[in-house]
């Protein structure tokens, strides 16, 4: 198979469809649609870590000029603590109970009332007169302390060993027998390790506008990474049934998988239906910062075994991820991503989902697997000292490759992480001259990738132009993508297709834009859809000349007749068949549906470069290179944006980004001034080097790319910083008041 | 208390609205004036979301008051391409995909244009530290700074052949 070559679109920098909106100020995103006769929601929050709730009174309120309903949990369909009900991922016990605190309100921020009002001034100065008589309760913040016999806990009916406790979930992933491996080992190296919860950052609050009718039919205009997601835990909360609500994806500003479940749109459907007014609420930065995301921060210990030759033998992972007050903690993504990398024989790797009263975390960019990479890179990084061989060497010689079992259960096909090894070697980076201070750390990582459900609609234009609709917000450029692919199909310019994302009501169901996996489905049933139109075209040609279907070809944007009959009809255009349409059978247009198999998981090594001032202790990223087994890099611009702003990320999450609590159990940095995200001068150019080995399941090759850049980052800056400075760091942000601490502690 | 009643020029263009007085021009702009090519991402002055310029300073829109814009001359987004034709900054960040979700287009675009009128050969530094008001997410501002950099060659060669012609 050669996907690389002899393509007009594919691997082309085209312009993105909704570009032109987007650098005008054009573009629609959530907060900025309004409607006649709309009204203002705000959302009352508690104050407290964990209180439980006596009362609710709204009546004075309900009595302020202006307000024109108020909900309370009462408003909300309660979902019992104890029995759940799966929405994909989601269990609607805890999504009932994000939205609106019921019995308990569990971490500074959380919702208790919602108010509607004329104006934000009002509804604001509403939610000060609703009166809430809590009963404080003692609270708990972090892991360690969570976890303790004598912690306070935060659903009373959960167990954990029998008894009651944070703990709201194991699992493991299980290879070989773990303590045969360890006594084969001849070297073994063993370290415990602190990350920080991080948000994802997005720069566009949560917003929504929804109008109820009083039929209930129910239009929500929001931004989120899946529409369906919208419509469905709408429904789920309010009772209104989806096929009565239509939910319009707005222009998203970034979400980075925290805008993969709802916040504020029940609350919304519930105020407009209650005061029958068009709803529009629009979070603020603190609202985001203390009650939406993050990712979890995480507490692990990786042990890994090895033979004086470098052949890992062995390998044991446990990591406690923070779930926040609800149960969810990406566990899975970090046991098992950490060792899906190598080749190891004995493989343990088990995760804890622990409870605090903090928000409930949200996926943030291959969920769980840099907590996992993080650990278990820097052991790598160890191991190779240990050995004193180079770190690629190391993992070169127990990559995983096609035939590996990785430990979490599949074997791989034709995969690319070898080939990422390799690049970075050959890379002029890797060879490169270091200055005083300064360090070169590497690191690998690896993401699962999804399938799952898409829709597309390819339709053909009375003036022979193409729209394709699919159901996947575009967070990234996948509309310029989709053209990409249009125009390679149907052989024509790809600047006569226009890619759209339909709502709930106009394709059809559509899983989320999450897990990599938007390109890869979507680009399965456009194919498909457009395969069906040429089909059509043909059909349509060979009724024209009075030939055989199958003796029509689609090339370059036109039905051409072949053997027997070549050269005996002039081509007929796509313009030409669709301006006969009406004459030759009706519209011409195909939709495809599916449940799509065949995500492949996708690989990266990355090089980085530090410099450190020792008087400041702040360490600064000078050089980065990012190589990744892409697949296929549909539109090669998209796919770099995707590396370089996950390596930035990752950059903020190793040396700065974290959530700093105070005394009383609250965020004290809830800003973009104190939660620090790397500004543009923090950052050097973010070199990137596209490997790609094309997915074998896929009609273009087509792998997810957006997750993987974040995953081996925060080991590439430490094992950079260890180069520097010779000292290891095992705890994030490896921040100036840190960085300054490890140096004065060991001189 | 009655609302406050400003004059204003936008975009060239004369513009008056109402505004309470503890309103921001990003208020004013978002709503009355209905220009929400500006973005609220902070209303801190943290994220450069909303940069426009007032009397050709750069500013962040949510640290004015709108009563402080009366007759001063606003600059915004929508106000950055000359009708169907784009500005060379737009233009670039189109070609080199200097954008994802788009949210922080508006202000990056507003702030460069802002740097290349009082420097029209900044260094990738200078260029880092002008935006460093300017937060991104989605980009790891690579492609940004390249685009800023890139456009600024340009229109230097631009003006160099406009000057010979």
């Amino acid at each position: 198979m050669n996907l690389i070559t002899n393509n007009k679109w594919i691997g082309q920098r085209t312009i993105r469809p909704d570009g032109a909106d987007k650098v005008t100020g054009r573009a629609a995103f959530a907060a900025d649609t309004t409607m006649p006769g709309m009204i203002w929601g705000k959302v009352l929050r508690s104050p407290h870590p964990h209180a439980r709730i006596k009362g609710i009174d709204t009546s004075k309120a309900e009595a302020l000029p202006g307000v024109k309903a108020v909900v309370t949990a009462r408003d909300i369909v309660d979902f019992p603590i104890d029995k759940s009900v799966m929405l994909g991922i989601q269990d609607m016990r805890w999504m009932c109970r994000n939205v609106m605190a019921r019995e308990k309100v569990l971490f500074p921020g959380h919702p208790v009332a919602a108010v509607a009002a004329t104006s934000e001034a009002i509804a604001a100065q509403a939610c000060e007169l609703i009166e809430v008589t809590y009963e404080v309760l003692p609270w708990t913040i972090e892991i360690e302390d969570a976890i303790l016999p004598d912690a306070p806990i935060l659903h009373e009916f959960m167990k954990f060993e029998g008894k009651p406790s944070n703990i709201a979930g194991r699992i493991e992933v299980k290879k070989g027998d773990i303590a045969q491996g360890f006594t084969e080992a001849e070297i073994v190296i063993e370290r415990s390790f602190t990350t920080r919860p991080v948000h994802q950052g997005y720069i566009e609050p949560h917003a929504c506008l929804i109008s109820v009718g009083a039929d209930n039919k129910t239009t929500i205009w929001s931004s989120s990474q899946g529409q369906f997601m919208v419509r469905a835990m709408t429904a789920y909360l309010t009772g209104i049934p989806q096929s009565d609500i239509r939910a319009i994806p707005a222009e998203i500003g970034g979400g980075f998988g925290g805008k993969t479940i709802v916040y504020l749109e029940p609350l919304a459907t519930l105020l407009a239906r209650k005061s029958g007014r068009p709803v529009k609420m629009v979070m603020t930065r603190e609202e985001v910062m203390r009650a939406t995301g993050p990712t979890s921060g995480s507490k692990s210990t990786v042990k890994i075994g090895a033979k004086k030759d470098g052949t890992i033998v062995a390998a044991q992972g446990t990591f406690y991820l923070q779930a926040g007050a609800l149960p969810g903690s990406p566990i899975r993504g970090a046991v098992g991503c950490s060792f899906s990398s190598y080749d190891i024989p004995h493989v343990l790797s088990v995760g804890y989902d622990v409870l605090s009263n903090r928000s409930k975390v949200a996926a943030y960019r291959a969920p769980g697997a840099p907590i996992g990479a993080f650990a278990v890179e820097c052991v790598l990084d160890e191991l190779a000292t240990a050995l004193k061989m180079d770190p690629l060497e190391l993992r070169l010689k127990n990559a995983a490759r096609q035939g590996t079992k990785a430990a979490h259960g599949p074997v791989f096909p034709r995969i690319g992480y070898i080939e990422t090894l390799e690049a970075a070697k050959a890379h002029p980076h890797y060879k490169a001259p270091l200055g005083k201070l300064q360090g070169r750390g590497v690191a690998s990582g690896f993401w699962f990738n999804a399938g799952g459900e898409s829709s597309a609609q390819v339709n053909i234009t009375e003036d022979g132009n193409v729209v394709v609709t699919t159901g996947h917000p575009d967070v990234g450029g996948s509309r310029a993508a989709i053209a990409n692919i249009c125009a390679e199909l149907l052989g024509i310019d790809y600047r006569r297709v226009s890619v759209l994302i339909g709502d709930t009501a106009t394709i059809g169901f559509s899983n989320l834009t999450g897990g990599s996996r938007v390109l890869f489905a979507s680009a399965m049933v456009v194919t498909q859809s457009a395969d069906k139109v040429i089909a059509t075209l043909r059909e349509r040609a060979a009724k024209i000349w009075e030939i055989d279907p199958d003796a029509v070809k689609w090339e370059n944007g036109a039905a051409h007749p072949v053997s027997p009959n070549a050269g005996q009809f002039e081509p007929l255009t796509l313009a030409e068949l669709a301006a006969k349409a009406p004459q030759m059978g009706g519209p011409i247009g195909a939709g495809v549906q599916l449940n799509t198999e065949g995500a492949e998981g996708g690989f990266g090594t990355h090089i980085c470069d530090v410099e450190v001032d020792p008087e400041l202790g702040i360490a600064r990223v000078i050089r980065y290179t990012a190589v990744q087994d892409v697949g296929r890099a549909v539109h090669p611009g998209y796919v770099e944006g995707q590396l370089q702003g996950g390596v930035a990320q990752g950059i903020g999450w190793a040396l700065n980004e974290e959530y700093i609590y105070n005394k009383d159990g609250k965020v004290d940095n809830p800003g973009f001034l104190d939660y620090r995200m790397p500004v543009c001068s923090d950052l050097p150019m973010i070199d990137t080097v596209l490997v790609e080995v094309p997915n074998p399941k896929h009609p273009q090759g087509v792998k997810g790319v957006g997750e993987v850049p974040l995953v081996p980052v925060m080991a590439a800056v430490a094992n950079a910083i260890h180069d520097a400075l010779g000292k290891r760091f095992y705890s994030l942000p490896m921040s100036p008041p840190r960085v300054l601490a490890v140096l004065e502690a060991e001189g | 208390m009655a609302k406050l009643h400003v004059s204003t020029l936008i975009n060239g263009e004369p513009a008056e609205f109402l505004c309470e007085p503890y309103e921001t021009m990003l208020d004013a702009l978002r709503g009355p004036l209905g220009l929400t090519g500006s973005k609220e991402g902070c209303s801190s002055g943290d994220c450069g979301a909303c940069s426009i310029t007032l009397d050709d300073r750069l500013v962040c829109s949510c640290l004015i008051l709108a009563a402080e814009a009366e007759g001063h001359e606003l600059r915004t987004i929508e106000g950055m391409a000359h009708g169907d034709k784009l500005h060379p900054l737009q233009q670039k960040f189109l070609e080199m995909a200097a954008l994802q979700c788009g949210i922080c287009t508006s202000g990056m675009l507003v702030a460069s244009e802002a740097l290349l009128q009082q420097n029209t050969r900044p260094s990738e530094e200078e260029v880092r530290y002008w935006l460093a008001g300017n937060l991104c997410r989605c980009t790891g501002y690579d492609k940004i700074v390249r685009a800023v950099l890139e456009t600024a060659a340009d229109m230097r060669e631009q003006e160099i052949k406009e000057a010979r012609q």
